[in-house]
């Protein structure tokens, strides 16, 4: 395992004998692909160290302890995750994924997304039509009519066309060789050398099962690639940026602005005695939501402890919104409300999400409603006012800021100046302008 | 383009002119004073704190925002890093030139988790966040990290299951899940902060201990926590120093796995480093060759276990708030101990002494905690946003003659105080 000091140059092979022979049966096509891979490497007399095999599961997936390199075994069709990981993480390696025609059709969306993605990885599938390891079983490769242990009277799925689904999916650099190509190893070495994602497809014998199943030897092999209605040779050479110097490159030249995260100072005082709860109810897109963090934060500018939970269905444009917030002086422990001291309804959503609610609420509490909407029974103090109208002299993105603003001038719970101080202190300049003319109008309806 | 400390001996300001931001006082975290953040954002930043520097996820509520604040946290660092005269920018060591933190958003649950393992083996600090489906599809590759030995965070953002449930609901029902995630039933680590701001400070801790053991580590947060924003300062929080990955030095003798007695985690050896590293999925000696020995396959697994369990101790963190004479325990874990927390201060104002042992780490079970907790009480209360998984262990440490209750809801909604008290008789 040692290899210190510096790596010994020229490399006469990146194989070992030992941890025994190669594993797998005579004539087998992946004594061919292994040994094209040693071939491969030693021409391009690569550091082994900054080499990494990656496997997965199948009879392919045992031939990364042969070679010298680093390697990496991983789970029945991921290794194209793990490789992408380890490439990602360092670009500067050279990452050699080795798995099987059965890997593809586990972990096909890997190809499909590292093909599009460009990660720049070297996929070499071992492609024998079928599951060795297992017991013969058909695969995503299998050609039409093949026999296989799950095909026993042929196959009646059409085989995948691995080299075209690949280049559909943008594929930068892809080829298909069998094991009999002489040429096998200088293939894989401009595979190896590509700087982004390249795929070899090497269609082999499983002398196993495939291959005497269904009476394949060279010449049918090579056959059997004409009768798929398929080319072999380099079929994809449109080499385009690697991923990861395309990422390092948009961030650049991007320059993302540091998002402001300004520290909440107590300017402010406030009359909150004890913890007090809020609700506010509307619809998504009112902005419902973000305008209680910014009322929080403001209520925080006042020297209080604030929490906002709060509750929305998966939608996103439709639907009811509504934000819980709770105002302390103290920790605030148990985060929702039993029983709100102020609930603020805009919507029909809004009401409709809190109508058994505002049924329910005692005598202490105050509704604050938009006065079209049409409240239940309640024991509660019910305020309403036309927080639509103001909305729509101002914006109708305000109603939320109008709402808390009345409440507020209603209240004292803190000052409107701290409501201001959150908007203009955390809301991009625009919509602060827009926002804080909506604290005016707010307070406004509730002053007379 | 001009950009400032390029040149001569001036001080070199900590952002170049494009980015019009002052510059912040320190390098780390940008985390300055009170807040009002949610628990995603805390565990974001509590990453970051820990110097992590790669992150893969796939969208799903309510964990997507992890992935959003990652990104913009990482890339944040990856400029910083670019700009002139920060050699290393603000990582321990020195990093090659390639290196570029970063966050992507991978084709599904499986990449995400299989990109981490292999930035982790590449040297990186990976994390991945997901809600309970994503553990689903995780679950696999976790037993990879487990058996590979490879530090990773994974951070639950749970939400009402099973299946896809009620996503934008809360619930805690992946205890014994995370427990029992994988085939082979190898023992985890697994956090669970109650706040905000132990969000911050356990994602923090998680990735000290998954370097420490070499192992993944579990942060389990709801959606209670997760997108619930609370007051909070993260400077101010105590977090204990960092700590980074043993790595074998280049000169020795280099060994994957060490099964040897007391259980030693092994240095690494990072893919792309000065040894030839080597890595399996499946059962190995310590040089990660496949190994079908019985011998040495109980030795590995007894490893496994072993680093694990016999650091109960260690990786233990529990907050206790006892009470003398008190007959009643209440015990819980997250956002449910927040619950039990006024549950506990209004029966004490009604005179009833009970103690309250909230749990941080759930896995390993903190049993020496849990049973010293135990002084003087007959009966345990065990509050759960589950139908009783965790009150499973604490059935097993009772002494005979202590009773268990459980306080069971998994309709979405946050137990009550009231509903703690009253279940368990206090009321």
């Amino acid at each position: 395992m040692r290899t210190t000091g510096a790596a010994a140059a020229p490399c006469a092979t990146y194989m070992t004998d030992k941890v025994g022979p190669l594993p797998f049966c005579p004539g087998c096509g992946h004594h061919v692909v292994t040994k094209a891979l040693n071939q491969a490497l030693v021409k391009l007399q690569l550091d082994p160290r900054m080499v990494v095999i990656v496997t997965d599961i199948g009879c392919i997936g045992l031939s990364d302890r042969y070679f010298t390199t680093n390697a990496f075994h991983g789970l029945h069709g991921r290794s194209v995750t793990y490789a992408c990981g380890l490439k990602l993480a360092r670009p500067e390696l050279t990452v050699v994924a080795l798995k099987g025609d059965g890997g593809c059709g586990i972990g096909g969306t890997h190809v499909l997304n590292v093909a599009r993605r460009n990660i720049g990885i070297t996929l070499i599938v071992a492609n024998n039509f079928n599951y060795g390891m297992t017991g013969g079983q058909h695969s995503v490769t299998t050609p039409s009519e093949g026999i296989t242990s799950t095909t026993p009277w042929g196959n009646v799925e059409e085989p995948m066309d691995l080299c075209g689904t690949a280049i559909a999916a943008g594929a930068a650099w892809v080829a298909r060789g069998t094991m009999f190509d002489k040429d096998l190893a200088d293939v894989m070495a401009r595979a190896l050398a590509q700087p982004g994602f390249a795929l070899l497809d090497v269609w082999e014998l499983c002398t196993a099962y495939y291959a005497p199943r269904n009476q394949i030897k060279k010449k049918e092999l090579d056959e059997l690639v004409e009768r798929c209605g398929l080319q072999r040779g380099v079929l994809a050479d449109t080499p385009r940026a690697e991923y990861s110097a395309r990422y390092r490159a948009a961030y650049e030249a991007g320059r993302p602005a540091l998002r402001r995260r300004p520290a909440i100072e107590v300017q402010h005082g406030n009359s909150v005695e004890r913890q007090t709860g809020l609700v506010i109810a509307g619809s998504a897109g009112q902005k419902i939501r973000s305008t209680a963090t910014l009322f929080a934060q403001a209520a925080m500018f006042s020297g209080l402890d604030a929490t906002q939970k709060d509750d929305y269905p998966i939608t996103v444009m439709t639907g009811h919104s509504l934000s819980e917030l709770i105002f302390s002086r103290e920790r605030i422990d148990y985060t929702a409300i039993e029983s709100p001291d102020y609930l603020l309804v805009i919507s029909e959503e809004g009401l409709i999400s809190t109508r058994d609610r505002i049924q329910r609420l005692p005598d202490t509490c105050t509704v604050y409603a938009e006065q079209s909407l049409d409240l239940p029974a309640t024991s509660a103090r019910v305020v309403r006012y036309p927080i639509a109208q103001a909305a729509a002299r101002n914006s109708k993105q305000s109603m939320a800021v109008i709402a808390l603003a009345a409440m507020l001038q209603d209240t004292g719970l803190f000052p409107l100046d701290a409501f201001a101080r959150a908007i203009s202190t955390f809301q991009a300049p625009k919509l602060a302008e827009v926002n804080l003319k909506a604290v005016q109008a707010g307070a406004a309806l509730l002053s007379a | 383009m001009e950009v400032p400390g390029q040149s001569g001996s001036e001080p070199v300001p900590f952002f170049n002119g494009l980015l019009a931001i002052p510059a912040p006082a320190h390098t780390e975290g940008l985390e300055m004073g009170r807040e009002f953040l949610e628990g995603n954002e805390a565990i974001a930043r509590g990453a970051m704190k820990a110097r992590c520097d790669f992150f893969a996820g796939y969208p799903i509520t309510p964990a997507s925002s992890i992935l959003h604040y990652m990104l913009d946290l990482l890339v944040e660092k990856g400029v910083r890093n670019l700009l002139p005269g920060r050699p290393g920018g603000c990582f321990a060591q020195k990093v090659p030139d390639t290196f570029f933190p970063m966050a992507i958003q991978a084709e599904d649950e499986i990449a995400s988790i299989g990109f981490c393992i292999g930035a982790a083996m590449a040297g990186r600090k990976a994390m991945t966040a997901t809600s309970g489906p994503g553990i689903s599809l995780y679950s696999e590759n976790v037993g990879l990290a487990q058996i590979g030995e490879t530090p990773l965070v994974i951070v639950n953002v749970q939400r009402q299951g099973p299946a896809t449930g009620s996503a934008t609901k809360g619930a805690e029902g992946d205890i014994q899940f995370t427990r029992w995630v994988t085939s082979g039933g190898l023992p985890v680590i697994a956090l669970s902060p109650a706040t905000v701001g132990e969000a911050y400070e356990l994602t923090y801790r998680a990735f000290n201990l998954a370097e420490q053991y070499r192992s993944p580590v579990f942060v389990l947060t709801s959606k209670e926590i997760g997108v619930t924003r609370e007051s909070v300062d993260l400077d101010a929080i105590a977090l204990p120093p960092l700590v980074e990955r043993t790595r074998a030095a280049d000169d020795e003798e280099y060994l994957p796995h060490r099964f040897g007695r007391p259980a030693n985690v092994p240095a690494i050896a990072d893919f792309g480093g000065a040894h030839i590293a080597r890595y399996t999925t499946s059962t190995h000696d310590q040089a990660a060759y496949l190994t079908t020995q019985p011998a040495v396959i109980q030795e590995m697994i007894d490893h496994y276990v072993a680093k694990i369990d016999e650091a109960a101790d260690d990786i233990a963190l529990v907050k206790r708030d006892f009470q003398e004479g008190a007959e009643t325990l209440i015990l819980s874990y997250g956002i449910t101990s927040r619950s039990a927390a006024v549950a506990v201060r209004e029966a004490r104002t009604r005179g009833i002494r009970v103690s309250a042992l909230v749990l941080q780490t759930l896995w390993p079970v903190p049993e020496r905690a849990i049973l010293a907790a135990l002084d003087g009480i007959r009966r345990i209360i065990v509050p759960e946003m589950n139908m009783g998984q965790y009150r499973l262990e604490i059935e097993r440490l009772a002494p005979a003659g202590v009773a268990v209750f459980g306080v069971n809801k998994m309709n979405t909604t946050l137990i009550s105080p009231a509903e703690i008290l009253r279940t368990g008789g206090l009321l």
